[in-house]
């Protein structure tokens, strides 16, 4: 009976240890930035891309757990940003007035936001995730697209009568007082600018629980039995579609959420901001930090997001030796001699760790 | 001695296209039976299961399953109706870990939702803790007890099958259908799957459906044996009488 309690708390340590060691990274780089802030050691560019780190993390994250955990290439993750972001403008927007304080309208905007998403997640879900291979993939690409389109010909405002809306042509006639949310092509203009770090680290902290503890359960076994194997899921009793649709529903709110945040980091927000390419640059960032593992994404997150920054003063040659830098991560990471390394490392921890016990 | 029925099979059938896999079979499973059902290469064996189990939908025929026709249902349902199975080539959640293989078994006793898991409330502890518990004593009876933790993709074969068994068993069947258990097994080995097989009857009480080629298995455990033929019912009887009867023979070893 003690050696059966010794192998749970084992494995209970086990997989607490992947997510402490995320915990823990988020709250210290909040810490220290927060600290460099405040004395002025952080330079505007770094300052300035603060939030979009945030945005993009948790975007990333959810999107981990669509294409890593659950095996579904999901290529329309900026579409989701893009709904939660114009929901969260035009949310903010219209409660500006009514709810002064800053960090009450942005959780109202963030989970309106989020909530956009999912139902838009479920639209597209109950459909296609009922069928077998790569349908997904094509139907959130489309999906971008679309809502890229829409919300480009969209135009929303409100006065004291009411809100008034038009698609194609501008055809609203405000009152004086009246208010523009979203004006075409032109996206959102004008928006208060209540995003901030701190909000965006608590956000990813809240993605980083929601993914743990959703893949650390019977949903998230359900999850990767279903990729694993189809048939002996099923024989298992799991409804694959709900399974599916569960990591795909929380992979677009939080991407919903995500977009929510970096709408209101921007007084001016186009619809052409998440774009086709937005969408490969999230997926980059979740193939890159390795597919299920979610300090591998937040790590290059953070890399990627940056690096383009940091090569400004190369000019031209910019975008060039940003494509060499990612071959040649990929390429290490993927090495199969430096792998084999780095296990040979660990055993011999692992095996002085069991001498010291 | 009149036992219940705990599966029925009437005039089973499937057709793929023009073709006839099975036809017109009967199959009987009594309560605590551990049954056999054997015939040569490409007679159908594994197509019954797959039709026992919904992968394939029959074409025509009853099975009746603790007295309700379940032909209809789907795979999932299959499940919850108490009926699971093994695979002739092994499907494993291959990147799980051995104890997690275990608790997908248990998917359908956990009743919490995964809004109680990310907020991990009581509810959550209290579940995983039993089904923790329940897969260790399940994976002890199968000797992977020390195994728990190992990737079930990097298992050697034999315990790839045992592990398969267990899975099956975590969701409380009523009937278990194994797929060739002993493929690839040496003799050590299909005696102690044997004494293993039984011994899982016993103890949960089930009954026991199973395809196998090692007859040294077949005719050691199973009470009763059905032989299929080209996908028709040959012959069905005691282990004595399958092993006396001529048709059976012709069909194993020709004219």
């Amino acid at each position: 009976m003690k050696s059966n309690k010794n192998i749970l708390s084992v494995l209970l340590n086990k997989r607490h240890k992947g997510r402490t060691i995320s915990y823990t990274l988020v709250v210290a780089a909040w810490i220290i930035l927060t600290v460099l802030q405040r004395g002025g050691h952080v330079s505007s560019l770094i300052a300035g891309l603060l939030v979009p780190i945030t945005c993009y993390m948790v975007a990333a994250l959810g999107l981990n757990l669509n294409v890593g955990i659950s095996g579904e290439l999901n290529l329309g993750q900026a579409g989701f940003m893009s709904v939660g972001a114009f929901t969260a403008v035009c949310i903010s927007g219209y409660l500006a007035a009514s709810i002064p304080a800053a960090p009450l309208r942005l959780a109202i905007a963030l989970i309106g936001g989020a909530f956009v998403a999912v139902i838009f997640g479920l639209v597209i879900g109950i459909p296609v995730l009922k069928l077998q291979g790569d349908y997904l993939a094509i139907v959130t690409l489309a999906f971008g697209q679309i809502i890229k389109s829409i919300i480009t010909n969209m135009y929303l405002g409100f006065d004291e009568n009411g809100f008034q809306f038009s698609f194609v042509q501008n055809t609203t006639e405000l009152a004086p007082g009246g208010k523009m949310l979203l004006n075409g092509p032109m996206g959102a203009t004008g928006t208060q600018r209540i995003a901030t770090f701190t909000a965006g680290v608590i956000l990813v902290l809240i993605a980083l629980m929601i993914i743990y503890n959703l893949i650390w359960s019977k949903s998230g076994r359900a999850i990767m039995a279903a990729r694993d194997n189809r048939i002996a899921a099923e024989l298992s009793g799991i409804n694959i579609t709900n399974t599916k649709m569960l990591s795909f529903v929380v992979s677009a709110g939080l991407a919903g959420a995500a977009g929510a945040l970096y709408g209101l980091n921007y007084s001016t927000l186009v619809p052409n901001k998440f774009d086709f390419n937005t969408s490969i640059l999230i997926l980059v960032y979740v193939v890159l930090g390795g597919l299920g593992n979610m300090n591998g994404t937040m790590i290059a997150t953070v890399v990627l997001v940056l690096l383009p920054e940091l090569l400004r003063s190369l000019q031209d040659y910019r975008m060039l030796i940003y494509a060499v830098v990612l071959i040649v991560i990929m390429l290490i990471t993927n090495n199969e001699h430096l792998k084999t390394w780095f296990k040979s490392i660990r055993s011999k921890q692992a095996d002085s760790r069991k001498e010291a016990a | 001695m009149s036992r219940e029925h705990i599966l029925k099979v009437r005039g089973l059938g499937i057709d793929f296209g023009g073709l006839t896999a099975v036809n017109g079979l009967d199959l009987d499973v009594y309560e605590g039976e551990i049954v056999g059902l054997i015939g040569p290469n490409g007679a159908g064996k594994t197509t019954v299961f797959n039709m026992l189990t919904h992968v394939y939908k029959p074409s025509r025929g009853e099975i009746i399953f603790c007295g309700e026709n379940i032909a209809s249902k789907n795979i999932v349902e299959t499940n919850k109706a108490g009926i699971a199975r093994t695979f002739q080539n092994i499907r494993l959640f291959n990147n799980l870990s051995v104890l997690d293989n275990v608790r997908i078994g248990y998917h359908n006793t956990i009743t919490y939702s995964p809004l109680t898991a990310v907020l991990r409330l009581p509810a959550f502890r209290k579940q995983e803790k039993e089904i923790t518990e329940k897969s260790m004593e399940l994976l002890k009876i199968l000797g992977l007890g020390d195994q728990a933790e190992v990737i079930a993709g990097n298992l050697p074969y034999g315990a790839q099958r045992r592990l398969e068994i267990a899975r099956a068993l975590a969701s409380g069947p009523k009937l278990l259908l194994l797929d060739e258990p002993a493929a690839g097994m040496n003799p050590q080995e299909t005696g102690d799957l044997m004494d293993m097989i039984r011994f899982v009857r016993d103890h949960f009480k089930i009954s026991v459906l199973l395809i196998e080629h090692d007859m040294k298995l077949v005719m050691g455990i199973c009470e009763r044996i059905t032989v299929l033929n080209y996908g028709m019912l040959l012959a069905e009887g005691t282990p004595e009488d399958i092993q006396n009867n001529p048709e059976v023979i012709k069909a194993y070893l020709g004219e």
